[in-house]
C-alpha cells in the first residue's frame, strides 16, 4: 500500500508546477462559458464530460454562435486529435494493466497529465506501481480543472466586460503556438491554417475552423515530406 | 442538437482518441503517416482560432493600426517568444489592449 501511495504522491508532486498554469486557464474557461450563455451546471459538466481545455473553449464559443450540434461535435474531435499521439505514446507503458485501469487512465490523459507522466516513464521505466504515478498526475490535474472551472463559472458573471476576458483565449493560444514556430513545417502549417481560417470565415455552419485546421495539417505534412 | 448530447458525443469521441492506442496496443501501431500529420494538429488548430479572433474583430478583416486587438496580439507574440510562458503572455496582451484602448 505504501508503495502505491508514494507513487501517487510523486505523480501529484510532478504535476504541481503545471497546475499553476492550469488554474487561471480554468478560471477563464468558466468565465467565458458563462459569458457565452451557458448555464452554470452545463458549463461545469462540460469540464468533466469532455475534460479537454482548448476544445471546451471552442465549444463554448460555437454554442454562443448557435453553430449546429454536429459541427460542434466535429470541431471538438478535430481540436482533440492530438490525444491520439499521447495514447500511442503511453500505450507500451500501460499495456499490462487491467482494462478498468486503462479506461480510467485514458479518461485522465490530458496534455498536462501526459507531460508529467511520460517524463516519469521515460526516466524511471515501468515499475510495479507506476500506474499510481499516472493516476496521481491525472487526478491532480482533474481536481484543479474542476475547481478552477467552478470558480470561473461562479466569478464569471461578476467580471466586467471591459476587462476583455474573451481576448484571453487567443492570447492563451498565442502563448502555446509561438514557441513552436521555429520549426519551418510547423510555422507553415500554422500560417496556412490561419490564412485559410480568415478566407473560410464565412463558410456556413461554422465549418471554417475544421477546414482551416485540415488544410494547415496537410500543408505541414506536405512540406515535411519534401524536406 | 441538445447541449447534453453535444457534451456526451464530444466527450465520447475525446475519450475514444485517448483510449485508442492504449486499448489496441500490440494489435496495431500508429501508421507513420498519421504520426507525422498529428504533429501539426496543435499549431494548425490554434492558429485557425487565433487569426480570425485577432484580425477580424468585428467579423471583417482589419489589418491597420486601427485594430487594437492586432497591436495587443503583437505585444503578446513578443512576450510569448521571450518568456515561453502562458500567464505572462495573457497578462501582457490584456494590459496592452486596455492601454491601447485607453489612449486611442
Amino acid at each position: 500500500m505504501s508503495e502505491k501511495l508514494a507513487m501517487l504522491r510523486a505523480g501529484i508532486r510532478a504535476e504541481a508546477p503545471i497546475l499553476v498554469g492550469v488554474f487561471p486557464f480554468g478560471l477563464i474557461y468558466g468565465a467565458l462559458a458563462r459569458n457565452a450563455g451557458l448555464a452554470a451546471f452545463p458549463a461545469q459538466m462540460m469540464s468533466s464530460i469532455v475534460f479537454a481545455g482548448s476544445s471546451q473553449f471552442v465549444a463554448a464559443k460555437l454554442i454562443a454562435e448557435a453553430a449546429p450540434g454536429a459541427v460542434i461535435v466535429l470541431t471538438i474531435a478535430v481540436v482533440n486529435l492530438r490525444h491520439l499521439l499521447y495514447s500511442a505514446s503511453v500505450a507500451e507503458y500501460v499495456r499490462d494493466l487491467p482494462l478498468r485501469w486503462k479506461i480510467l487512465l485514458s479518461y485522465l490523459l490530458t496534455d498536462e497529465a501526459y507531460a508529467a507522466t511520460i517524463v516519469h516513464y521515460e526516466t524511471a521505466g515501468v515499475e510495479r506501481e507506476s500506474h499510481w504515478f499516472f493516476l496521481g498526475a491525472g487526478l491532480a490535474l482533474w481536481t484543479t480543472w474542476q475547481a478552477s472551472s467552478a470558480l470561473g463559472i461562479f466569478a464569471g458573471a461578476a467580471i466586467p466586460s471591459t476587462w476583455r476576458l474573451d481576448f484571453a483565449l487567443p492570447l492563451t493560444f498565442i502563448a502555446m503556438v509561438v514557441p513552436t514556430l521555429l520549426d519551418f513545417p510547423v510555422a507553415a502549417a500554422a500560417l496556412t491554417a490561419g490564412v485559410v481560417a480568415l478566407l473560410a470565415y464565412g463558410l456556413p455552419y461554422k465549418l471554417g475552423l475544421i477546414a482551416a485546421a485540415l488544410v494547415g495539417i496537410g500543408m505541414g505534412t506536405f512540406l515535411e515530406k519534401r524536406a | 442538437m441538445n447541449i447534453w448530447l453535444i457534451f456526451v458525443l464530444g466527450g465520447l469521441l475525446t475519450f475514444a482518441m485517448r483510449f485508442s492506442f492504449i486499448y489496441a496496443f500490440g494489435r496495431f501501431s500508429v501508421p507513420p503517416a498519421l504520426h507525422r500529420a498529428l504533429r501539426f494538429v496543435p499549431p494548425a488548430v490554434l492558429s485557425a482560432i487565433v487569426f480570425p479572433a485577432v484580425l477580424m474583430p468585428d467579423d471583417r478583416l482589419e489589418l491597420g493600426f486601427g485594430n487594437h486587438r492586432l497591436l495587443a496580439a503583437a505585444v503578446a507574440v513578443i512576450v510569448a517568444f521571450w518568456t515561453r510562458k502562458t500567464l505572462p503572455t495573457i497578462i501582457a496582451g490584456i494590459i496592452a489592449l486596455l492601454i491601447i484602448q485607453a489612449v486611442s
